[in-house]
């Protein structure tokens, strides 16, 4: 049996007395970003879509293919050994990320749709049945809606939804109304991908459990941006995507409690994930590797950990405390600086991570990007995977601009001079 | 500056020709673009096998609805016989701009409605994709 353990790396000071980031130094960190788009520098604001990597993550996946690449737990010889230690090391430092005490708790999926859908199938499937509610919001992603979707039109299980406000809020009165239907589960997003809403996680978990409820958090724009201390918000699943959190593409997370994984039925079905096998029955493996069939992107796993440490030594409090300052400079320049835009989500930075909607009326925001493109702007244009949400604030569709820890206030100017051209451009 | 964002693309786009709703239309088709949210509903009046009027609602970025306004501009009149012959190609021709591999589904909204209502109207059998 697999142990879990992590290989030695730097142990890290606590930064004193929150010295803030300095964003410029980071950017070094960053090789993507040192090119130029259509002429101009390349100024990346769709982080929430995915974040770029550091390159000790691009790093980490040259060395491991380079020199420990083989298929894990299986070889008996030194490159397993090291991929396999590579592997479940990593699932330390997410642990570590988290504060998660138990490694064994962290299973690793490809992205953040996986691990709700392991949820779905696994846990959905033996505990839903006719007529149980599950408690969504408004302004889920899809990724935390149509697979509740799918398992209410299975079992025949209803689905409610906390509304928003205009601005975008969760209104938490109706929550208490609704936590009265007695739902079996309610899920909702940590930090809302279109609007920056941060939900109030902990009080809402504990609402939920008081009603008798388990909850899962759909922490994709969260883990990337902000401290999460899965204890203290005492959910009962926590999902999160390793690409947008400066991981590899293909690396993922679903944190749950040891006993809710341990009653769960497996999600697929093959190799790894088994004890003993017969003709007619098998037996499951022990978690985390019971959810993990087949062979894993090891590499990306590993990445993920890389990326881990690499936040957890930017220090969380440190980039939430950066990328609040950046909302609060954009909330501030943009109305000044481009007279009439449109601005959606809650106004108050303090409530609000780093995503920043806009509309610049009589231009349609497909058209906004593709100008913003020419002056090397790299910035979101659609519905982000949230239809209904939109619907609900009656928008066809929005731009937005995203942050991490390699975004300046330079990057705010450059996207605010870019829509001033977009007016000129359309004579709006 | 731009190639893509041509006056004559801004003007279609800021005062877009065939747009509304007709009275007595024929067939009406809505159709949408997952990735953007963008909605089009497009209408015919056929008399006698001729497109009689045209016209369409929704919203759209500037290639969604230019284009529109330039199909709706060269279907009107036109037996439907010869709007059946239109091809994707002869609408990036009207367009006359580069359209990237991003923006096709955008510049192809209203010629995909229209392949609908051809097919609606036993016109033009649909083909299975039509972008
Ligand atoms: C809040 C939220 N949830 C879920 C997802 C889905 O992430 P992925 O596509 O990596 O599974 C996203 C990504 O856009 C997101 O922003």
């Amino acid at each position: 049996m697999t142990t879990i353990e992590e290989r030695p790396v730097a142990t890290e000071t606590e930064a004193p007395a929150r010295a803030p980031l300095d964003a410029a130094a980071i950017r070094a960190d960053f090789p993507i970003l040192d090119q130029s788009v259509n002429g101009h520098r390349l100024v990346y604001l769709d982080s929430a879509a995915t974040s770029q990597k550091p390159r000790a993550v691009i790093d980490a996946l040259d060395a491991y293919y380079r020199q420990d690449n083989a298929n894990v737990h299986r070889g008996i010889y030194a490159l397993s050994e090291r991929a396999t230690a590579g592997y479940e090391g990593a699932r330390v430092k997410v642990a570590k990320l988290l504060n998660v005490n138990d490694p064994h708790e962290i299973i690793w999926t490809r992205n953040a749709t996986e691990s709700i859908n392991l949820v779905a199938y696994s846990w959905g499937r033996k505990h839903i049945s006719r007529g149980d509610v599950i408690v969504l919001t408004e302004m889920e992603h899809h990724a935390n809606l149509v697979p509740w979707q799918l398992l209410a039109q299975e079992k025949d299980a209803d689905l409610e939804f906390i509304p928003i406000t205009d601005d975008g809020v969760l209104r938490q009165d109706v929550f208490d109304v609704l936590l009265r239907l007695k739902p079996k589960l309610v899920a909702f997003t940590h930090v809302s991908n279109t609007l920056g809403t941060i939900n109030p996680v902990e009080d809402m978990t504990r609402r939920a459990h008081e009603a008798g409820a388990l909850v899962l958090i759909d922490g994709a724009q969260a883990v990337p941006h902000l401290p999460v201390d899965v204890q203290a918000i005492g959910a009962d699943f926590y999902a999160f995507s390793g690409h947008k959190a400066l991981g590899p593409t293909g690396s993922g997370v679903l944190w749950a409690r040891r006993e809710l994984l341990e009653a769960m039925p497996p999600f697929m079905g093959g190799g790894d994930m088994i004890r003993e096998v017969h003709l007619r029955r098998s037996d499951w493996n022990d978690i985390p590797w019971k959810f993990e069939a087949g062979t894993p992107d090891i590499a990306a796993q590993i990445g993920l950990g890389v990326a881990a440490d690499y936040l957890r030594d930017l220090g969380m409090d440190r980039l939430r405390d950066h990328e609040r300052d950046l909302v609060g400079y954009a909330l501030d320049v943009l109305p000044r600086e481009v007279p009439g835009i449109d601005l959606y989500g809650p106004m108050d930075p303090e409530i609000r991570g780093g995503v920043v909607p806009f509309n610049i009326p009589g231009v349609h925001p497909h058209d906004a990007a593709q100008v913003l493109d020419r002056f090397g702007v790299a910035v979101r244009a659609g519905h982000h995977c949230t239809m209904p949400l939109h619907e609900r604030l009656d928008l066809g569709a929005t731009a937005r601009a995203s942050f991490q820890c390699y975004t300046t206030r330079d990057d705010i100017d450059a996207l605010a001079n870019g829509l001033k051209e977009v007016q000129r451009l359309f004579g709006v | 500056m731009d190639d893509l964002y041509r006056d004559y693309i801004l003007e279609h786009y800021r005062r877009p020709h065939n747009f509304g709703v007709l009275e007595t239309p024929t067939a009406t088709y809505e159709g949408s673009n997952p990735l953007c949210g963008d909605r089009i509903t497009m209408q015919l009046d056929v008399e006698d096998g001729v497109v009689r009027e045209v016209g369409f609602t929704g919203r759209g970025c500037a290639i969604s609805q230019a284009s529109a306004s330039l199909l709706t501009d060269e279907i009107k009149g036109k037996p439907l016989a010869d709007v059946s012959s239109f091809a994707a190609t002869d609408v990036l021709d009207l367009l006359g701009i580069e359209i990237s591999p991003a923006r096709l589904k955008c510049a192809m909204l209203s010629f995909d409605a229209l392949q609908h209502l051809l097919d609606e109207l036993g016109a033009k059998p649909l083909a299975n994709d039509p972008a």
